[in-house]
């Protein structure tokens, strides 16, 4: 069976005109789900209500007309986000039994506008990674290429977007965790401003960083996502009160006269030069619609791993301390005292990566050495921020690869946290900055292996990222992995 | 900056986090690699400290009303706890039997 419908306006229209019912829909969704991802590994939790909920809505269409286009889109959530009913693990050992006690701000939207989450993916544990192998839950394969990795740390809800899994997904982004994988997978994937998206309700890694966006298959459904999910909830106080049609005026348009600025820190050393063929055709798609390219300097942008690497885990090993194995969590059984208690769980709870990450943001807050790394991080921060705010005195956007390399192989960079670090390169200045970004599909390589175009806008700009990827994805068109796996209902594919 | 064991240890106590013999070691090699890059930092020329406020984000954080919310009820506080007993979290003893 194809799917009764690509886009939210498309389901829209299926829907009211009933050409298909929710339970159709969602039954599509969950089919493939059961037929293909254990292959892929993208879900952790398949919402066993689901369809309970599809039929609710489809009983209460029939006496009330819809009043969003959510109304009865499926819709996958991360596992660091919370959806009452089901458990959220971050992918750790230490929540593997964690049942929230209420919906996080994002998924209560979504759910008030009538949507169903189909379940919970896969990710990096605590967000922490960029391939998905620190899931102490499963692996979860690049559909491209099973012998690849998605990316991470959101690499789930990538997949599930790009194998049709889900129409549409949300994920976290601290360093990259959408953008990345989303380039990976041959997805869109947006991080918002920093403000844009109340945060409570997602399990805090580094939180002057962390943002949820939307991963979709085109410019529109992500706009529209983020629409619904932004603006303040009186629970994170870091969300600002912008209006959200702001950015669906700036949606409108083409990408004639606006001014692109091409940051050569980006384009040299270290980037592929399969990459950087492709991403010569965006940018020569982009020019033919009228846009005008501008070199421009981003000197500090490319110390932005080192600025990370003291930042985010310093929060992390602040925010992570809460795990003490006495309120929620995993608690170790084999304690005798109280202080054995917290380190046993701890030490038994965590996965490596999270150890070493709380371990160095430990230390680069401990006595004597605040001003030697924190302190000094921050300083390299503002440089990023400043080195932004100039350029957008010049330019409109800025055009830059998401990833240095087409995704790799499982294990390639499994040994070496600095090489798995470095392959967040590009895309952490965004979060250090606090400014909106994606990643859109570029071409792919010669070898069929999804690249990512990143634009990098002004605070607030959310819709002018997205109308000039929209231009793009006319062009490129979005394409289906070859995925084709056998069930007992016949082949899905 | 190369880390000793000993300071790893340290700082795994600061943390509480029990390693193996083992992880100390690995972890001591493994952040001395970390921080030895993250030390290329110091080649830059730095701005006066404090964090920069980016262009467009520099209203102030609104504040919360400072109003009175009902807090968790107790259930259900209590409902993800590893061991729990009555309306309490229960953990292993503190003071020694007697004082």
């Amino acid at each position: 069976m194809s799917a009764p419908f690509t886009t939210l306006e498309s389901f829209r229209k299926g829907r009211d005109e009933r050409a298909f019912s929710i339970e159709d829909a969602v039954r599509y969704y969950l089919d493939r789900i059961e037929g293909i991802d254990r292959a892929l590994g993208a879900y952790l939790t398949v919402n066993p209500n689901a369809l309970n909920r599809a039929r609710q809505l489809d009983n209460r269409l029939a006496r009330n007309p819809a009043n969003s286009p959510f109304y009865g889109y499926p819709v996958a959530i991360k596992d660091n986000m919370n959806v009452l009913g089901l458990p959220t693990t971050c992918a750790s050992r230490m929540l593997a039994n964690f049942r929230p006690i209420e919906n996080a701000t994002v998924v209560e939207r979504l759910l008030k506008a009538g949507a169903v989450i189909l379940g919970k993916t896969n990710m990096d544990e605590f967000a922490m990674g960029s391939s998905t192998e620190n899931s102490s839950m499963g692996v979860t394969r690049n559909p491209w290429d099973t012998g690849r990795v998605p990316g991470g740390s959101s690499g789930g809800s990538a997949v599930s977007v790009a194998a049709g899994l889900a129409p549409l997904s949300l994920g976290s982004d601290t360093g990259g965790s959408i953008r990345q994988p989303a380039a990976f997978c041959g997805v869109l994937g947006l991080k918002p401003t920093y403000g844009r998206v109340s945060r409570y309700g997602l399990v805090a890694f580094s939180s002057s960083l962390d943002q949820i966006g939307p991963f979709s298959r085109c410019a529109e459904d992500a706009l529209e996502l983020t629409v619904l999910v932004s603006g303040p909830d009186g629970r994170d106080m870091t969300v600002r009160d912008r209006d959200p049609q702001e950015m669906v005026r700036e949606f409108e348009g083409s990408v004639r006269g606006m001014t692109i600025g091409i940051p050569e820190e980006f384009f040299g050393d270290g980037l592929d030069p399969e990459v950087a063929a492709s991403l010569e055709r965006a940018r020569e798609v982009w020019s033919a619609e009228g846009a005008v390219f501008r070199p421009i300097r981003l000197p500090s942008a490319s110390f932005g791993v080192n600025v990370y690497y003291l930042i985010a885990t310093s929060e992390a090993a602040s925010n992570l301390s809460r795990y003490d194995g006495i309120r929620y969590g995993y608690r170790s059984l084999s304690s005798g005292n109280l202080k054995d208690l917290y380190q046993n769980s701890r030490r038994e709870g965590f996965g490596p990566e999270v150890k070493r990450r709380i371990l160095l943001g430990t230390f680069a807050l401990s006595a004597g050495y605040q001003d030697q790394y924190y302190r000094k991080a921050q300083q390299v921060q503002s440089l990023i921020r400043e080195e932004f705010d100039r350029a957008f005195h010049e330019v409109d956007l800025v055009f830059a690869p998401t990833t240095p390399t087409p995704p790799f192989r499982f294990g390639e960079k499994l040994d070496d946290p600095l090489a798995m670090y470095l392959s967040d390169i590009y895309t952490i200045s965004a979060n250090l900055a606090g400014l909106p970004a994606l990643s859109t599909p570029s071409w792919p390589t010669p070898s069929g292996l999804p690249v990512g175009a990143q634009l990098i806008g002004p605070a607030w700009s959310e819709g002018r990222l997205l109308r000039a990827a929209r231009v793009l994805e006319e062009a490129v068109g979005f394409r289906t992995p070859p995925v084709s796996v056998q069930t007992a209902g016949g082949k899905v594919s | 900056m190369k880390l000793t064991k000993e300071q790893v240890l340290h700082v795994a106590r600061l943390a509480s986090l029990s390693l193996t013999p083992e992880e100390e070691a690995h972890f001591a090699g493994e952040l001395s690699g970390i921080l030895d890059y993250v030390e290329t930092l110091n080649r830059l020329e730095l701005p006066p400290p404090g964090l920069h406020v980016s262009e467009d984000m520099s209203e102030p954080t609104p504040l919360a009303a400072d109003m009175p919310r009902p807090s968790i009820p107790t259930e259900e506080a209590l409902s993800n706890a590893p061991d729990h007993s009555g309306s309490f979290f229960r953990v292993p003893r503190i003071l020694e039997e007697g004082r």
